[in-house]
């Protein structure tokens, strides 16, 4: 990310003046202005063609103008997605999946990785992409209690009116189906090639990472 | 769905790649996107603007005109684009919700306009953004509220038909109205004013006696006094009933303010008749006298302006609430403050708290009686912070009530100014109205002239004609015509002209309406003319002599006239023989073209079966001279009404 460059548009306030109100933090955030590298670059680094990569930055751009998303607009999207439950959580771990550098905001560049993967990716890159989503601490293993809080905040997006009616232990059976499922030396973690092994041994999860293929 | 959003929503579909490891059941299938186009640039031509947009842009809000195939209406094959006839200047915040997701309503722009220009695009005024959304219901409860004033101004209307109750409470609700209503009010604030000064009077002292001490006045003249009371009251209790009986709503009457204040007034008078005789409960008669001050309050249907105070303050009631209860507040604070100061000093005056209240009030509002002064050190000194205190907390709400006052007081200004202007503005409508439909008549006239001149192959007038009227207005004119034919009887024969008068549905000038309605009844038969009987008698002289006033109901059946010139009326006797030729009358405004036809009551052809018997028509008098050859009448000018009755 050395090509990126990042002004900062408000006033240079001394150190002893500057409070630590939230308030001026955000105008100092909204005031920083990201640009993304060249269409080429982008280009070379992505799946996605020249036409593509223009439709998606003008959207982008047009919904963030500032040129990077923060953690609050990916929420506040995500429950415009999910009214009737609270996606806050998925949409918090969602982020940090998209922000690969762990700099707070996701810039054009990180949105466009990540997207490249998901939609031109390979079945592994897709299959690592969900890996990297689920394990929080990004340690390289899926304890039973980073998938209990992912299957939460899943459960939680869904909200209360459900037929049947969720019940408190769902979230924790659904851990251990998977698992039971995943885990083939039982060592109470999920490794990343136990997940890619036994995700591509299971028809359904195969089939469903070419769903989303035509998206764009 | 906000645009914003369904721009995102590529982004959390590629996302839910998350959820399928997890997945215990198959997803379904997706939907796929058939004919998916290129998204290509449209060009929305506005009144000349054009404004260009990607298509995708607009199909984010498919229940707009804009989103939906019902822009296609508008598309110009030949320039490839979409026309719209609309206001360009209105249409950018439009397009700018597509854009943004976000609709803004700019304050210069005109609220209706604003709102039909949404009507029209098809976009709900609620989604509008926070940032205009308060402005927006501002300005349209503005212009609602002025609308319904001038609704309530439309109601002083006097309807041709109301009751005796209703006559009578319009003149109790605007005694503008007619004369009586005025006395009446006259007379009911006078007594008000006499039962106040009574009421103050009688408590002053009057002389007395050298070994009596001074009496007030009341109690020396106790018979003129009451006598005078006796009338007041009796002036408001008529008043009263008389307004209860008017009411339309007696139940609602009763509840109002203005209701309560005059059954208060009376009152305490009857429960005096009652109580006097009880010699205990005189003293509570005594308070009950107290009441009869409400009667000022009476004064509030006479004052514009006390009506406009007593709304302010029930406006402002949670200021005024504020300000008594932070006054309270800082009583409490300061007297319990003075109380503990002065607590030491011998000979206080400030012998408990809410002894002491009343000297903080007193300070407080910067009154300073100075009964009870604080002694000590500290009693001073507090004493001058409550005093500094005091004017700062009064201070402060006062500016709320003051610029609520000034905003109802201007409001109530130019609602009066509106409602004086109003006159002159319908009037001026009323003119301009009577001028089309004048135009109307007039080139109905013009019409059929313009038929008779194709048909003589006369070209002598018809650069006169020139003054033609638009596409337009011939399209309109010719539907009113359609609408008199379809309505005029298609009998041939009729005897009474007057009962023809009666069934004819014509165009008429309102004002000859009004005088023939009147009228009606009271000619019948205007007098034959001896001159009449000669045909070519259209000529100014003949006509003149009887130019005033005549009117259509001529119940001479068998005269029907040939043609008139516009200013004159008269009738041709004819025989009956003429009723059954069936001919069309040439309607002519020159006089030389009537002199060359009327010895030619040929029979022309024409299209209509109808024959146009007698034209009148009622000159205002200064026009009733008679003009010159060539005079075409301007349609606005001239009052003058052509009604053709036709058989």
């Amino acid at each position: 990310m050395d090509a990126k460059r990042v002004e900062t548009i408000s006033a240079r306030v001394d150190a002893a003046v500057s409070s630590s109100d939230s308030v001026e933090d955000e105008l100092e955030l909204s005031a920083v202005r990201h640009r993304p590298e060249g269409l080429e670059q982008l280009e070379a680094q992505t799946r996605f063609s020249r036409k593509e990569l223009q439709i998606l930055y003008r959207g982008f751009k047009n919904e963030c103008p500032s040129g990077v998303v923060n953690e609050e607009t990916f929420k506040d999207i995500y429950s415009q997605f999910f009214p009737q439950g609270d996606a806050s959580t998925y949409a918090h771990f969602l982020f940090n999946a998209f922000d690969t550098d762990h700099n707070g905001s996701v810039s054009f560049e990180d949105f466009v990785m990540g997207l490249s993967i998901l939609l031109r990716g390979t079945v592994q890159e897709k299959l690592n992409w969900a890996f990297n989503l689920y394990d929080i601490n990004k340690d390289g293993y899926i304890t039973k209690e980073e998938m209990l809080d992912i299957m939460k905040a899943i459960y939680d997006m869904m909200g209360k009116c459900t037929y049947p009616v969720l019940k408190e232990e769902t979230p924790r059976q659904h851990v251990e189906v998977f698992f039971q499922k995943m885990d083939k030396n039982k060592d109470g973690v999920v490794t990343i090639d136990e997940f890619i092994d036994c995700c591509q041994n299971d028809e359904n999860i195969m089939r469903s990472m070419h769903l989303f293929e035509n998206v764009l | 769905m906000a645009a914003g959003v369904a721009a995102w929503l590529p982004f959390a579909r590629a996302a839910a790649i998350g959820w399928m490891p997890v997945a215990n059941l198959p997803m379904p299938v997706a939907p796929t996107e058939k004919n998916k186009r290129q998204d290509e640039l449209i060009i929305l031509n506005v009144s000349g603007r054009r404004f260009q947009t990607w298509r995708n842009t607009l199909d984010r809000y498919p229940d707009t005109l804009l989103g939906s195939s019902e822009k296609e209406f508008f598309y110009n094959e030949e320039t490839k684009e979409y026309f719209f006839d609309r206001d360009p200047d209105v249409f950018r915040s439009v397009l700018n919700f597509y854009r943004t997701g976000k609709l803004h309503y700019p304050r210069y722009e005109c609220i209706s306009s604003y709102d039909e220009e949404l009507a029209f695009f098809g976009i709900v005024p609620e989604i509008i953004g926070d940032c205009c959304y308060e402005e927006y219901k501002d300005r349209k409860r503005e212009n609602a509220e002025r609308l319904m004033d001038d609704q309530e101004d439309n109601k002083d209307a006097k309807l041709p038909n109301m009751t005796f109750r209703e006559t009578m409470w319009r003149a109790f609700e605007n005694p503008h109205t007619s004369t009586m209503a005025l006395v009446f009010y006259y007379v009911t604030g006078f007594f008000i004013a006499v039962s106040v000064i009574t009421n103050v009077v009688e408590t002053v002292p009057c002389g007395s006696a050298p070994n009596q001490k001074e009496v007030p006045c009341g109690e020396r003249y106790t018979v003129a006094f009451f006598c005078m009371d006796t009338a007041c009251v009796m002036i408001f209790t008529v008043e009263y009933l008389m307004r209860l009986f008017a009411a339309p709503s007696r139940y609602r009457f009763m509840r109002s303010v203005m209701s309560i204040i005059d059954v208060v007034a009376i009152l305490p008078y009857y429960i005096g008749l009652v109580m006097t005789d009880n010699e205990d409960v005189s003293g509570a008669f005594v308070t009950l006298r107290v009441f009869r001050v409400f009667r000022i309050f009476k004064f509030s249907r006479h004052s514009q302006g006390l009506r406009i105070l007593g709304y302010t303050l029930k406006s402002c009631a949670s200021e005024l609430g504020f300000l008594l209860f932070s006054l309270t507040m800082a009583i409490i604070i300061f007297a319990t403050v003075m109380f503990y100061a002065e607590k030491g000093s011998s000979s206080s005056k400030f012998t408990s708290i809410p002894a002491s209240f009343w000297y903080t009030i007193v300070t407080m509002t910067t009154l300073g009686y100075g009964d009870m002064v604080p002694k000590t050190i500290a009693g001073k000194i507090f004493g001058s912070i409550c005093s500094l205190s005091g004017v700062l907390v009064i201070a402060l709400p006062v500016p709320v009530i003051v610029s609520n006052f000034s905003r109802i007081y201007h409001q109530n200004q130019r609602a009066d100014k509106r409602r004086a202007q109003k006159k002159a503005r319908l009037a001026r409508i009323r003119i301009s109205k009577t001028g089309s439909s004048s135009a109307f008549l007039h080139s109905k006239r013009n019409g059929l002239f313009n038929e008779a001149l194709e048909l003589t192959n006369s070209t002598e007038d018809e650069q006169r004609l020139s003054k033609s009227t638009s596409l337009l207005e011939s399209q309109h004119h010719h539907l009113l015509h359609c609408l008199e034919k379809t309505t005029v009887s298609t009998h041939i024969l009729q005897l009474y002209i007057f009962l023809l008068f009666l069934t004819n549905h014509e165009f008429v000038d309102e004002q000859y309406y009004q005088q023939s309605y009147l009228e009606a009844g009271l000619q019948n038969y205007p007098s034959r003319s001896p001159s009449l009987s000669s045909q070519d008698g259209v000529t100014g002289t003949c006509c003149t002599r009887r130019s005033k006033k005549h009117h259509t109901p001529l119940p001479n059946a068998s005269a029907p006239a040939h043609m008139q010139p516009l200013t004159h009326t008269h009738t041709h006797p004819q025989g009956l023989q003429e009723l059954s030729t069936i001919h069309i009358q040439p309607l002519s405004t020159s006089r030389s073209s009537l002199n060359m036809r009327v010895d030619e009551p040929a029979p022309l052809n024409c299209q209509s079966s109808q024959i146009t018997t007698a034209i009148i028509s009622i000159p205002t008098p200064p026009v009733t001279t008679p003009e010159g050859d060539a005079h075409l009448p301007a349609g606005p000018t001239h009052q003058n009404v052509v009604k053709v009755s036709a058989l």
